[in-house]
């Protein structure tokens, strides 16, 4: 299911373009909103979310999953913490369905799915090393590091148990829309990957937009 | 689906695990592991971490994406984050376990269940799979932090259509097996706890055998290296982790 959102870019608090594989971390309080928009279309915006007060506190996908009955995450959907809470409710999306089965990209991984001389390749868990380096007061490390949501990745799932990257339903242009629950800390990656057909080869960037409660 | 190297020598070591109970192991590469099912509709939690370098642990996301794989069976190998291969699925007579619906954890369980105590039942209380694993992580230094994706083991979730789960209670029949091969040295960690999605109206209480044994040399010819071109590529990185003699136990 798609729903518009009512919010202009003109009102938002905070706005801010990520380039194709670069990282961005802040602070999204409890009742802001917050747009990802994907602004060229068929990109990956590997997401993590922490609480604020209690980092050790994350994002759980399988929670998440389990609790909605429902593999995809859409419109409604309570994305859950690893304590059942929620952290955050999508509330307007233009895209219909996002993934949270299929991971972020590693330089380790690649090896596996394409090569070993991939290794050297940039890749989103790199991305987030590097920002919790740098953001070292937050207090995460690598244990942190888990199971993402892939905003606009479409990664279906069948009946007999397989699972496939396909093209993406996102376009450009199209945006997910979600209310904080509480205080969280979103990290994203804007996946820099080159080795799948699923971005056309050609990762994009993405544009993040927080606005204030009304 | 047939259970395809049923082995023959006398186990290393065996045991049973009761239902609703936590433990933990080390299992050292080259170990066979074989999981049976006893009374049917058992659930086995598993995670696993590198013993030499916890920050290296299971890594649900990277084993299905690699494999093109939802659920897990013969010829699944088990990633960690690091591209390596914690074990193998060296024979399954089930076809379907679960890798994507976590744990229960105590107010799950206290909601259909209902909480049996400690002090009203003593080791007859209703343990839940989250905190069962918060026990055997803090028995290594690990904590909520380090908690991940887990396998439920002869428990299978699927997926309709439009994405919605199923949990199927009639998976697996009593004396169900599936067997693993270490590839690398391995801490894991295990409860029979219930499924979180498991139906049952009363608190599901099905024991696991677990039997030790010696795992034959993986050949080239192995299946679960030949399942997938990925696969051979995971082994590769497990020998290269080998080479500089990490994870050799001596």
């Amino acid at each position: 299911m798609l729903k518009e959102s009512a919010l202009t870019p003109a009102t938002a608090a905070f706005r801010e373009i990520i380039p194709a594989g670069d990282y961005w971390v802040k602070r999204i309080d409890r009742d802001q909103i917050f747009r990802i928009v994907d602004l060229e279309g068929n990109q990956a915006a590997d997401t993590l979310f922490f609480s604020a007060t209690d980092p050790a506190e994350r994002y759980s996908a399988v929670d998440t999953i389990r609790e909605q009955g429902n593999v995809y995450l859409g419109l409604g959907s309570k994305l859950r913490s690893t304590s059942g809470a929620v952290m955050l409710e999508i509330v307007a999306d233009l895209v219909g369905r996002h993934d949270t089965l299929g991971g972020a990209c590693a330089s380790e991984s690649n090896t596996v799915r394409y090569a070993l001389e991939k290794r050297t390749m940039h890749a989103c868990r790199d991305s987030w090393l590097l920002a919790l380096a740098e953001h070292d007061a937050l207090g995460l490390t690598k244990r942190d590091i888990t199971h993402n949501i892939n905003f606009f990745m479409n990664v279906p799932v069948t009946p007999e148990g397989g699972l496939s990257f396909a093209d993406g339903v996102s376009g450009p242009g199209k945006y997910v829309e979600m209310r904080a629950c509480m205080d969280v800390i979103a990290l994203i990656s804007n996946c820099p990957q080159l080795n799948n057909p699923c971005n056309g080869y050609n990762p994009t960037p993405i544009e993040v937009l927080i606005w204030d409660p009304a | 689906m047939t259970f395809r190297s049923p082995p023959t020598a006398a186990p290393l070591y065996e045991t049973v695990l009761e239902g609703g109970k936590h433990w933990s192991f080390t299992a050292r590469r080259g170990t066979l592991l074989r999981l049976i099912d006893q009374q049917g509709g058992a659930n086995l939690g598993m995670l696993f971490y590198n013993p030499q370098n916890p920050l290296e642990r299971y890594n649900a996301p990277d084993t299905l994406k690699c494999q093109h794989t939802f659920k897990l069976t013969h010829g699944h190998c088990l990633y960690s984050d690091m591209g390596r291969i914690f074990c193998s699925i060296v024979a399954d007579s089930v076809g379907w376990h679960d890798t994507v619906a976590g744990n229960a954890d105590k107010a799950l369980v206290a909601k259909r269940w209902g909480l049996k105590t400690y002090q009203a039942h003593r080791n007859g209380w209703t343990q839940n799979g989250h905190d069962a694993f918060l026990v055997e992580a803090g028995k290594y230094g690990l904590g909520r932090r380090d908690l991940a994706a887990n396998v439920n083991w002869f428990s299978k979730v699927a997926v309709g259509a439009e994405g919605a789960m199923a949990f199927d209670p009639a998976n697996s029949p009593a004396g169900s097996a599936v067997e693993l091969r270490f590839e690398m040295d391995t801490l894991v960690l295990v409860h029979t706890c219930p499924h979180p999605m498991n139906p049952a109206l009363e608190y599901p209480r099905q024991p696991v055998a677990l039997e030790f044994r010696t795992a034959d040399p993986v050949g080239s010819d192995d299946y679960c290296r030949n399942f997938r071109p990925e696969n051979g590529r995971g082994f590769e990185n497990n020998a290269i982790y080998h080479l500089c003699g990490c994870g050799t136990g001596s």
